[in-house]
């Protein structure tokens, strides 16, 4: 590992502050020492739906909420957030994606309003009157 | 900021496995298509190291990249320049929090990402290895640095990972602010007194090599794109990313009567493109590789400010411990 070579011009300040030799070289970071992933969801303002918006890491569901907030509201309307643990998600996995594809199915516009063709129905009687 | 758009490169590839011929042909039909591949999706190894790898060093810059900047809060002239510097230095290690986020979908922890910065094993953005020695730098840096990210960051956006460009949505939304108060204080210092604009004359001489640097090596010298194209991991070659950027920006530095350093800057209005001196990519290379002028600067900032905050985060992983009351 590199070290910062005696008489090298440095202009960040911090390091001018302090002695960074004595404490420079041995960081590690250990697994989890920067936390678990929490869920966020954003609501914009009372009444909307709250919406998943990203992942924040805390080690609590406290600091969760205060890291939600600095990174996802203080910027753009907010008036709620909610965080839960991402391992807390259940979901659906892509390789299943085709379950749902009878949601959309042509052969399903028996179920939507688009199904239905009234007009045609109520000319077609309006001409038979006309001509008896 | 900060995303180079130049994914350096491993000096040796490991060979990936081998990955399943029909999966593959799924996979990249369904990029043809415009579908976004989600986390949990099945995707070849090579892809998947690519973005670690990319988005990984993204993240890093974003760090980095805060560093220079953050040095100048106290000095900036004024206080909305002060405050403007806060936010978007504060912006910056937001945009290092949703890459890594991003990053960890694929399988790599965020704790193993920042221990590969601090060895210096993962790169980051060249730029950041060169000095902010004056006010002018921290302007230089806002206006054109952020110009040339937005460049990438926007073409990104419309990639294929599903994480990463729902990230990358939200850093372009919040970097229109950076390159717009990065404009604004440039345009004071060229408009300003002969000193302030001889002073932004100065730096943007100093800075203009980086800048040329910031969007990787020429496509003829580096390696893989065309397979980072096809799956749109990289949306526009290193070449076209600067082209780009120098039709954006470069009127918008000469029109305040501010000159660029390199005398063959001009574009060739035949094909389009934009020609230039060499920028020395030896010297690009050299930095990269760890001999710049502030490589070993910044990675000891870094250093120190993961050891002094330890204890921080050690005292909020027991939230319950009892507080020993001092015997005397
Ligand atoms: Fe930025
Ligand atoms: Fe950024």
């Amino acid at each position: 590992m590199s070290k910062i070579p005696l008489n090298t011009p440095v202009l960040d300040p911090r390091i001018k502050r302090v002695d960074l030799e004595s404490t420079y070289g041995t960081t590690a970071i250990g697994e989890n020492e920067h936390w678990i992933s929490w869920e966020v969801f954003h609501q914009k303002k009372r009444g909307d739906q709250h919406v998943h918006v990203g992942i924040v890491h805390a080690p609590d569901a406290q600091l969760a909420l205060l890291f939600a907030k600095e990174q996802f509201g203080r910027r753009l309307a907010c008036v709620n957030l909610w965080v839960t643990k991402s391992s807390d998600i259940f979901s659906f996995s892509y390789d299943d994606e085709d379950i749902f594809d009878n949601a959309t199915a042509p052969e399903k516009q028996y179920r939507e309003a688009s199904g239905f063709r009234v007009m045609e129905k109520i000319n077609r009687y309006k001409k038979s009157k006309q001509k008896a | 900021m900060y995303g180079g758009g130049y994914i350096q490169e491993e000096k040796q590839e490991a060979t990936s496995p081998i990955d399943d011929s029909q999966k593959l042909a799924e996979f990249e039909a369904r990029i043809d298509r415009g579908e976004k591949i989600e986390p949990h999706d099945w995707m070849p190894a090579d892809y998947r190291k690519q973005l670690i790898r990319m988005i990984e060093q993204h993240a890093h810059s974003e760090v980095i990249g805060a560093l220079p900047e953050g040095t100048w809060i106290t000095r900036a002239p004024g206080f909305r320049r002060k405050l403007a510097l806060i936010a978007k230095v504060q912006d910056e290690i937001g945009h290092a929090h949703l890459l890594y986020s991003a990053a960890e979908t694929l399988g790599k922890s965020r704790e193993q990402m920042i221990n590969d910065l601090l060895t210096g094993k993962s790169k980051y953005s060249n730029v950041f290895n060169y000095p902010a020695k004056t006010w002018a730098d921290v302007t230089v840096i806002g206006f054109l640095i952020d110009a040339g990210a937005i460049v990438n960051q926007v073409a990104n956006s419309k990639g294929s990972y599903g994480p990463y460009c729902r990230a990358l949505e939200r850093i372009c939304y919040e970097e229109s602010f950076h390159l717009k108060q990065g404009h604004d204080a440039f345009i004071t210092l060229a408009t300003g007194t002969k000193a302030q604009h001889d002073m932004l004359q100065d730096a943007l001489n100093r800075w203009w090599k980086p800048i040329m640097h910031f969007h990787g090596p020429p496509d003829k010298i580096s390696e893989h794109t065309a397979k980072l194209m096809r799956w749109k991991v990289k949306m526009a070659t290193n070449d076209d990313m600067r082209n780009q950027f120098l039709d954006m920006y470069v009127p918008k530095i000469l029109e305040i009567g501010i000159t660029i350093p390199d005398p063959n800057l001009k574009k060739n209005e035949a094909t389009g493109q934009w020609e230039f001196s060499d920028p020395d990519w030896d010297e690009f290379k050299r930095v990269i590789n760890g001999d710049g002028p502030c490589n070993a600067e910044r990675l000891a900032v870094r250093q120190y400010v993961e050891e002094h905050g330890k204890w921080v985060r050690t005292a909020m992983m027991n939230p319950n411990q009892k507080v020993v009351i001092p015997f005397a």
